[in-house]
C-alpha cells in the first residue's frame, strides 16, 4: 500500500544549483519527496531535467545547495557527506536508476538472469538456486518469458530490454527509483505496456519515484506531483491534475496546449 | 448536523497567457454550506462555472481567493491553502469524486478500476475486488465485462464504471459531475438510490445534474451558480 503520511521526507533538495561554467544547468531547486510519492519533472530538452536527476542521485556535485536523504535507520544525511561504502549501499540496494537507454543500465553481454541476479549478489546473496528463483520471479513480474532467462539482452527487443532494466532495479526492493525518460524511444504500443507495468509496480511496492519526462501523458499516468522546469529553474509545481488541468505559467500552458489529442 | 463543507468567498479566474494574457473570470464570491447527510445541487447554464467549483473543492483547480473548509474527524482543512500531500491524503480518505468522463487507464480491468480506491485506502485486493463486483452488479455491468479494460466500453458503461469507482469507498464528501448524463432510465434510478443511501450514511453530496427529475429526487437544496458568475 502507498503510504504518504510519513513525517520525514525521504529525499529533500535544498537550493540545488549546478553551473557549467557560465551556463546554468539548474538553479535554486528545492522540493521534498516522501515515501511512496511519485514526482514527475517535466520540461523541454535543455530545461535542466537531467542535470537535476543527476544531482539528486549523487552522480553530479552541486555548485550550491544540497540533497538530504533519509537512510533506512531513519537518519537524514547530506549526500555529499556520505562515505564511499554508504554511497555504494544506496546505489546497490536502496536506489534504482532506470536509464532511457537500457544498454546503459544493463550488462549486454551477460544473461538476463545474471543481470537481475547481479544486484542480489552485490547485497550478499550467495545461494545460486535462490538467486535464480528470484530472477525468474522478476522476469514474470515484468512479463518476460522465463524461457528467455539465459539469453543475453542483445537478443531482446527494445521494450523487453527496458522491462529487464526495471526488473534489475527493483529486485533489491529499493525505496527510491530515479527514471530518466523510461518510455522514450519506444514504439507507442510498447510504451503503453511499459507504463501500465510501471504504474502497477510503483503502486504495489509503494516506491518513491523521481521521473524525468517530456511526455505529459506519462506524468499524468504515473505521478502524484509535477515540477515544471524551464531554463534550469522550477517555474511551476503542484498536484499533477492541478498543473495539467489548471496550468498557471505561460510555458506550462504552452506545454499542455501543445499535446495533440489522439 | 454540522457542515462538512463550507465554501467561503471563493474566486477563480483563468489567465490565458497564449491569448495575450486575457483574464477569464470563472466564478467569484462563491459561498455555500453542505451538511452531513445532505445533497446540494449546483444549477446554472453551461459555462457558468459549476464544474470549476467542483474541481476547486477536489483540489484540481487552484483557488485565487477565499477558502474551502472541510471538517472531518475533528480536523479542519482549508483545501484552498493545502499542500499537495494533504490534498492527496484527503482524496484517499475524505473526498470521493465522480468526474464527467472516466479517464480510462489502458490494460487495467474494469473490476480493478473500481477496486483501486479501496486498495489505496488500505483494503486487501481480494476484499476490494469482491466489493467492486457487487457495486458493478448493482449498476448492471455484466460480469463478462469485469476483466476487460473499460476503454472499449460504451459511454454509458464507462460512466457506470466511473460511478461504481466513486461510490464504492465510504467518504464523508461525495462530488458528482453529471453522473447520470449518459444513463438510461433504469440506471438513473439505481444512481438515485445509491445517492439516497449515501445520504442516510451521513455523506455530504455536491452534485451537478441537468436532468430536473433526477435533481428533484436527490437534492435537498439548490445553489444557483449564475449568482457567482455575475459577481466574477
Amino acid at each position: 500500500m502507498t503510504t504518504l503520511n510519513c513525517e520525514r521526507p525521504l529525499l529533500a533538495a535544498e537550493g540545488l544549483s549546478k553551473m557549467y561554467g557560465r551556463i546554468i544547468g539548474c538553479r535554486d531547486v528545492s522540493f521534498e519527496l516522501y515515501e511512496g510519492e511519485v514526482l514527475a519533472v517535466v520540461g523541454e530538452s535543455g530545461s535542466g531535467k537531467s542535470t537535476l536527476l543527476q544531482l539528486l542521485s549523487a552522480q553530479l556535485e552541486p555548485s550550491a545547495g544540497r540533497v538530504v536523504y533519509t537512510m533506512r535507520d531513519g537518519v537524514a544525511r547530506d549526500l555529499a557527506k556520505l562515505g564511499e561504502a554508504e554511497q555504494r549501499f544506496l546505489f546497490r540496494t536502496d536506489w534504482g536508476y532506470v536509464h532511457q537507454d537500457p544498454t546503459l543500465g544493463l550488462r549486454m553481454a551477460v544473461s538476463a538472469g545474471a543481470n537481475v541476479g547481479e544486484r542480489l549478489m552485490a547485497v550478499g546473496w550467495r545461494h545460486y538456486g535462490r538467486i535464480r528463483g528470484a530472477a525468474t520471479e522478476w522476469l514474470d513480474r515484468v512479463e518476460i518469458d522465463r524461457d528467455r532467462i539465459d539469453d543475453v539482452p542483445r537478443t531482446y527487443s527494445g521494450g523487453m530490454r527496458q522491462r529487464l532494466q526495471i526488473a534489475r532495479n527493483l529486485v533489491t526492493r529499493p525505496r527510491l527509483v530515479f527514471m530518466d525518460e523510461p518510455t522514450g524511444g519506444l514504439d507507442v504500443s510498447v510504451q503503453a505496456r511499459l507504463l501500465d507495468l510501471l504504474r502497477g509496480l510503483v503502486f504495489d511496492l509503494g516506491l518513491a519515484v523521481v521521473i524525468v519526462t517530456h511526455d505529459l501523458a506519462v506524468a499524468r499516468l504515473l505521478s502524484h506531483r509535477i515540477i515544471v522546469m524551464k531554463g534550469g529553474e522550477v517555474i511551476e509545481t503542484g498536484l499533477t491534475d492541478q498543473v495539467l488541468d489548471d496550468p498557471r505559467e505561460a510555458y506550462t500552458q504552452l506545454l499542455v496546449s501543445s499535446v495533440l489529442p489522439a | 448536523m454540522f457542515a462538512i463543507l463550507e465554501v467561503i468567498e471563493a474566486r477563480k479566474s483563468f489567465t490565458m497567457h497564449l491569448q495575450g494574457g486575457v483574464c477569464l473570470p470563472a466564478v467569484a464570491g462563491v459561498n455555500f454550506l453542505v451538511h452531513a447527510g445532505e445533497c446540494v445541487a449546483l444549477i446554472g447554464p453551461s459555462g457558468s462555472g459549476k464544474s470549476s467549483i467542483l474541481k476547486m473543492i477536489f483540489g484540481s483547480y487552484r483557488c485565487d481567493e477565499g477558502s474551502i473548509v472541510l471538517r472531518h474527524a475533528d480536523t479542519t482543512t482549508d483545501i484552498a491553502a493545502s499542500e499537495p500531500r494533504r490534498i492527496l491524503a484527503l482524496r484517499r480518505d475524505t473526498i470521493a469524486y465522480v468526474s464527467q468522463f472516466l479517464r480510462a487507464v489502458p490494460r487495467v480491468s474494469a473490476l480493478d478500476v473500481v477496486a483501486e480506491p479501496l486498495v489505496a485506502s488500505g483494503f486487501d485486493r481480494e476484499t476490494a475486488r469482491a466489493r467492486a463486483g457487487i457495486m458493478l452488479q448493482r449498476l448492471n455491468i455484466p460480469e463478462r465485462l469485469w476483466p476487460i479494460p473499460p476503454a472499449t466500453f460504451s459511454g454509458g458503461e464507462q460512466q457506470r464504471v466511473n460511478i461504481a469507482r466513486g461510490f464504492l469507498p465510504v467518504m464523508p464528501l461525495l462530488l458528482l459531475d453529471e453522473p447520470t448524463a449518459s444513463l438510461d432510465a433504469g440506471n438513473c434510478d439505481v444512481v438515485v438510490a445509491l445517492i439516497a443511501e449515501k445520504k442516510r450514511q451521513g455523506v455530504a453530496v455536491v452534485a451537478i445534474v441537468h436532468d430536473a427529475d433526477v435533481r428533484d429526487a436527490i437534492a435537498d437544496r439548490v445553489v444557483d451558480v449564475a449568482a457567482f458568475a455575475a459577481a466574477a
